[in-house]
């Protein structure tokens, strides 16, 4: 082939290409742009209702409620936007983008879904939760400079306190007693908090390819284990147990199963969903657990199952994820 | 005015055809793998919802195996004597990759065979490819020819990340299109390959030249010897941008949103200092240049160590860090290419950068551990003292590289 030949064909191959790469942006932008269902003034306050974030393609993203009872039916839509959304006593967390990449956003928001003060994120939103007095907000954001440990994840996990104005800028500031021992390690990372109350958590933490539950308190400054291979604590409203996701043989490679800690017995419970769930559940009332199951790249639904390994899952909310129960 | 005349007619020199096609192949492919790297991340945790274990899962299956796969490339492409066609295959699998991690949807293992198998193609192609550049440029310019290439690559390195931002921002933040975009532009520089770089195939060599027994033999010859031995020590020195930026960011107390600029501030020198010290490297020698180069590493070290801190020490360690990948990454082949025989070449520079690559699994490793046992003041501080040595020992083995190798100096 002639040099001619190769550069013609060269460049109109170029053309197809990105032809097509253009088109495919084109179409994914009008995608994103698909016409938004209205949005309504939407009551975030303590009721028979359950706050989520829509995975539907016309609302991707949006928070919403339904009626306790009808999860499958009507929902009101917020014009809000957020990655992670969680609410009690009439107080909400949204973790949403903030710019372009990565920078992240915590929005504080009333009963009524309006943002009502901001705070700046590094790192992207995994879990949000707010203590059950509504003072209290708690995140998770993964962060991905912190290779020292040969390029693994790293998380950071804070808490603020919109009545006092205390902060907790990453837990791993606080002392560690591990077995009863006081514990210094720098690959020590916290995720996925759950509130007792204002001033103490429940917590994720690994260390040394470990993954523990901690009982950490803020004015004392410290977080202590108490037992292995608990992630993603959520305490159920009684404040007796905690479901959580148990890595199978002790491996999050192998994926995970829905699980309940009773506290005062230490024993657990395998829960009858047997899909490898990767979410923080958040309890729909004293007898059972929701949480997200992904479905696609994009989709996900609101599952519940009983806590007390009996029953079979059902699907709860369609196109949901980020489920809070606003009860009380 | 009495520069030696090979010093002159180098710096008129064309660059070849071949080398630019390369340069070009590479800097197309690297825009396509560099938007990629830079919403992996995202995609997995935000776009997924992976948990993070997942994703350190999936990021840690960086393994050794893929350096080896530069040593199997290299011989296979000597064997069959088609450099060309095994680069092509070793760029194709990685831009096929980025579509299959859009098919993998959210399945774990197949998301994770889709990024390894685009780093195989990363490990498969890298030999050929320098040994190709190699093949069509004289020995005397071959500091410059790689200056060049590397600088092309670089720039396409740095595109990559601007170009992923603006297709986020185009379509409404679909990842999904980013894949798309990014295998696109990689299909690109597939065809620019196919097109217009030559394959050097010369005349079939005798049967017994390309065996397992003559790769071997490779290593009985003293030069290639000690250039193997001095690439894996100063490999062993090498601790991974993670932690450079890591030790940088911790002393400065910067935002962890700072990030991404530190390896933009490493990329810009590396850009700029490519060509100059390549044609240095023409000029003076190549071995000077690449000890120089880690000298400079040596630097970085020394100056993360001493606790100095301010906006100035964050300047001088990016800046010696962008000259040490511009003293030492593509020189060290154009060192590394006269002192192989054409039909094994390949396979040789499959070797060096598999010993290289090990050194590094080796080093990461080792310093991740210091760096539990000592915090990493302690940990900088030791590999300072471990590069010094290799260093040493590394300029003692080169000195009898020199002669050979450099035909200036």
């Amino acid at each position: 082939m002639s040099v001619r030949r190769r550069v013609l064909l060269a460049a109109s191959l170029t053309v197809v290409l990105l032809g097509a790469a253009v088109a495919y942006v084109v179409v994914a932008g009008h995608r994103a742009n698909a016409p938004a269902a209205a949005a309504s003034a939407v009551d975030a306050g303590p009721g028979d209702r359950v706050l989520f974030r829509s995975t539907a393609a016309a609302e991707y993203g949006r928070v919403g409620t339904v009626a306790r009872g009808s999860e499958a039916g009507v929902r009101k839509l917020s014009g809000l936007d957020c990655d992670r959304v969680y609410a009690a006593a009439g107080r909400g967390i949204c973790l949403r983008p903030d710019g372009p990449l990565a920078t992240y956003q915590l929005a504080v928001l009333d009963a009524g879904l309006r943002v009502t003060d901001t705070y700046p994120l590094v790192g992207v939103p995994n879990r949000a939760r707010v203590s059950p007095s509504g003072n209290v907000l708690a995140w998770t954001v993964f962060v991905t400079g912190d290779s020292y440990n040969g390029g693994r994840f790293s998380t950071r996990a804070g808490m603020l306190n919109v009545a006092t104005g205390e902060t907790v800028d990453s837990l791993e500031l606080l002392s560690i007693i591990r077995d009863g021992q006081p514990y210094r390690a720098a690959d020590v990372n916290f995720w996925g908090v759950t509130f007792v109350d204002d001033q103490h958590f429940y917590a994720t933490m690994s260390t040394a390819g470990k993954r523990y539950l901690v009982s950490g308190d803020v004015a004392a400054q410290s977080v202590r284990t108490l037992a292995e291979n608990v992630e993603c604590p959520s305490l159920s409203p009684d404040r007796t147990r905690i479901a959580f996701k148990e890595a199978l043989h002790g491996s999050p490679a192998k994926g995970w199963r829905l699980t309940v800690l009773d506290l005062s017995s230490m024993r657990r419970t395998p829960l009858a969903e047997t899909r490898s769930v990767d979410d923080q559940a958040a309890w729909y009332d004293a007898d059972t657990v929701m949480y997200g199951v992904r479905r696609g790249t994009r989709q996900s639904d609101v599952w519940a199952v009983p806590a007390d390994g009996t029953g079979t899952p059902r699907l709860l909310i369609p196109d949901a994820e980020s489920p809070a129960a606003l009860g009380n | 005015m009495d520069r030696p005349a090979v010093g002159r007619t180098d710096r008129t020199r064309r660059v070849a055809g071949t080398v630019l096609a390369l340069g070009t192949v590479s800097l197309i492919t690297d825009v396509s793998s560099e938007m990629v790297s830079a919403i992996l991340p995202l995609y997995l945790i935000a776009g997924l919802g992976l948990s993070p274990a997942v994703y350190g899962l999936i990021d840690g299956l960086y393994t050794g195996a893929t350096a080896l796969l530069r040593l199997v490339g290299g011989y296979v492409a000597d064997r069959a004597r088609r450099r060309k066609a095994v680069a092509g295959i070793g760029y194709g699998l990685s831009a096929f990759m980025k579509f299959a991690l859009l098919a993998a949807g959210t399945s774990v293992p197949w998301l994770s065979a889709a990024i390894v198998a685009d780093r195989a193609g990363k490990g498969l192609r890298t030999a050929p490819r320098d040994a190709l550049i190699t093949l069509s440029t004289p020995s005397e310019s071959l500091g410059r020819a790689f200056g060049v290439h590397r600088a092309m690559d670089t720039a396409g390195a740095f595109a990559g990340p601007l170009v992923a931002l603006a297709v986020l921002a185009a379509s409404g933040q679909a990842y999904d299109a980013v894949f798309v975009v990014s295998g696109c532009v990689a299909l690109i520089g597939v065809l620019v390959l196919v097109l217009f770089v030559r394959d050097q195939r010369g005349p079939r060599p005798p049967a017994t030249t390309v065996s397992l027994p003559a790769a071997a033999a490779l290593l009985r010859r003293r030069p290639i010897r000690m250039l193997l031995a001095a690439a894996v020590l100063l490999g062993l020195s090498t601790i991974g941008d993670g932690f450079v930026y890591l030790l940088l960011q911790r002393q400065e107390n910067l935002a962890t949103g700072w990030f991404p600029l530190l390896a933009v501030g490493t990329s810009l020198t590396y850009l700029t200092l490519a060509v100059p010290f390549g044609n240095l490297a023409d000029r003076i020698g190549r071995a000077p240049v690449v000890l120089g180069g880690y000298a400079a590493l040596l630097a970085v070290y020394v100056t993360l160590g001493s606790g100095f801190g301010g906006p100035v020490t964050v300047i001088v360690v990016l800046f010696l860090y962008g000259g040490y990948y511009a003293a030492t990454d593509g020189v060290l082949m154009a060192l590394a290419g006269p002192l192989l025989p054409a039909e094994l070449r390949t396979t040789g520079l499959g070797l060096i950068q598999t010993g290289q690559a090990l050194a590094y699994l080796v080093s990461s490793v080792l310093f991740g551990l210091a760096w539990q046992r000592w915090d990493g003041i302690g940990a900088i501080r030791a590999t300072a003292v471990l590069a010094a040595l290799t260093l040493t020992v590394a300029a003692v083995l080169l000195r009898s590289v020199r002669r050979v190798g450099d035909p200036v100096g």
